[in-house]
């Protein structure tokens, strides 16, 4: 299946969620199979694109390296579910 | 202030400087700029009680200028609808249009402004955000150029497309509010000052953005100029729209424009082409809600791939699943050439289509909507229906370019029909004249 551009399959579905850690209710899954066939089979038409060149007109944008005052310590943590001793507190690396 | 049509998702005052060009007025902002400590949720579970520590440039500016915010507007899930139906915290009713939606995904904006319970607001736009609602909300809504205005403190969606813009009663207020947020910003590498006021382009500096003066340009004037209509972005456009439309332009050549057909071939895939872009940069940004220094947590048990997957499936609603997943699928091996690298060759070729328009005429015009204000929940169960009403906003984002929604009228069922003009890259006070000959 996974070779197959032209269809997406549950198990793709459930690959790509993996992927983008997002976790996915069973039914979830089979209506987004549904629905990722149905936007996928419309993004086809790009095939269609001709190769273009790109005109970038850009330029870096650059300034000094200097410190400047920044948020402290307590304003960062302030939205966090979880701290401890002043840092974010995340799930254990197992 | 709550109001019927669900268009707050937080209605808490703040009060600007004391005088200025905005003192007295009442500015609402759209749910994804940040305003420190006033909570800031992209009308998302993910943010429900999300405070900003900090304030976006835009806001600092409003502040600055004497405005006073009336609230945080409800918005689509982190700016992903067309309806402002994915919200967390309920879909928004048209004021100007009962039992419709009004747009997204700056719904709730532009809702405000109709209802008259702020008189002016901000929305982002990143394929239509604020010209659609704008559009089906019988308001004006500005997209500036890609650079014009500071995103700092807008909480990312697809960064490549998307500015922050006006929306108000009337063009000149548009004008009036655009000048006072547009200007470079040291905090977003990617403003500069326009070329015609001495912006150089490697400009990134502290200017305030002072110098810019748009309200002028709203003098109804349309006397000589020439309107280029894109057959494509007319073409697929619901009957009810195009009647309205064609109406609004033989009042326009009444007063003194002149109107030719032009060709831009490559819209045709805009929509697929943005839809690959801000899906494949959505998956990238939206990357940054875990649950570990904001959001809905998801728990501290277990490995650190099964809690992020938890947080985001409790976080996150079903069109930013989606969009995060598509996003995911276009950028992985074996597909970022056939999705993501087409979907770059198609945006340089609208582009070039834009810029071959715009040397034969001053500006393009068309229908901002295909189709006018859809009812509520008509469009939820299908993704890609949903997707095809950006047929004519989406391009202009492709190709950096401004553009202005204005209100041309109704449909015989009462229905606003905005009409889009698109201007040339920093020709902001082009399409504010053109569009002032309207509203």
């Amino acid at each position: 299946m996974s070779d197959d551009a032209d269809a997406v399959g549950s198990e793709e579905v459930r690959h790509v969620a993996g992927l983008a850690r997002v976790d996915l209710a069973e039914e979830d899954i089979d209506r987004f199979t549904e629905q990722f066939a149905d936007i996928l089979a419309s993004f086809e038409a790009l095939d269609e694109v001709p190769e273009v060149d790109r005109e970038e007109d850009l330029a870096n944008v650059m300034r000094p390296d200097e410190t400047r005052e920044g948020l402290a310590r307590e304003e960062t943590l302030e939205n966090a579910p979880e701290t401890e001793d002043g840092c974010f507190k995340g799930p254990r690396v197992s | 202030m709550a109001t019927g049509y669900n268009g707050y998702v937080t209605a808490e005052r703040i009060e600007g400087a004391d005088d200025g060009p905005l003192a007295g007025v009442t500015v609402a902002v759209k749910d994804n700029i940040s305003t420190e400590g006033v909570r800031t949720t992209c009308g998302s579970a993910m943010l429900e009680d999300y405070v900003p520590p900090f304030d976006a440039t835009v806001v600092e500016r409003l502040e600055r200028a004497g405005a006073t915010i009336p609230g945080k507007t409800n918005m689509d899930e982190f700016g992903m609808g067309t309806t402002t139906e994915t919200s967390a915290f309920g879909p928004v009713e048209n004021p100007a249009a009962p039992g419709h939606v009004p747009g997204g995904s700056s719904g709730g904006s532009a809702a405000v402004v109709a209802a008259g319970d702020a008189d002016l607001a901000l929305g982002s736009d990143t394929g239509g955000s604020i010209r659609c609602p704008a559009a089906f909300c019988g308001v004006v809504g500005i997209k500036p150029t890609y650079g014009l205005v500071s995103r700092y403190g807008l909480v990312a969606y697809a960064n490549s497309l998307e500015q922050i813009g006006p929306i108000a009663p009337t063009v000149e207020e548009a004008a009036e509010l655009l000048a006072v947020i547009a200007g470079p910003d040291e905090r977003d590498a990617t403003t500069r000052m326009p070329p015609e006021q001495g912006g150089d382009g490697e400009d990134g500096g502290n200017g305030d953005g002072g110098d810019l003066e748009y309200a002028s340009a709203a003098d109804g004037d349309v006397t000589g100029l020439d309107i280029g209509i894109p057959t494509e972005l007319v073409e697929g456009a619901d009957e009810r729209v195009t009647e309205v439309f064609r109406d609004a332009i033989a009042g326009l050549e009444d007063r003194g424009a002149s109107t030719r057909e032009v060709e831009l071939p490559s819209v045709e895939y805009a929509v697929e082409s943005y839809y690959v872009i801000a899906m494949s940069e959505a998956s990238s940004n939206l990357a940054r809600f875990d649950g570990v220094r904001y959001g809905q947590s998801g728990g501290y048990d277990g490995n650190w791939n099964e809690t992020f997957a938890e947080s985001r499936r409790k976080g996150f609603g079903d069109e930013v699943k989606r969009r995060v997943l598509l996003g995911t699928y276009a950028l992985s091996a074996g597909y970022h050439d056939k999705y993501y690298a087409k979907a770059q060759d198609a945006r340089a070729w609208i582009q070039q289509d834009f810029d071959e328009a715009l040397s034969e005429a001053d500006v393009l015009a068309s229908p901002t909507m295909p189709v006018p204000p859809m009812e509520l929940g008509e469009s939820l169960s299908d993704p890609m229906t949903m997707y095809l009403a950006d047929a004519n906003t989406t391009p202009v984002n492709m190709a950096n370019l401004p553009a202005i929604s204005v209100p041309a009228g109704e449909t015989d069922e009462g229905l606003p029909v905005g009409l889009q003009f698109v201007g040339p890259a920093w020709g902001e006070r082009r399409i504010i004249r053109a569009g002032s000959a309207l509203a």
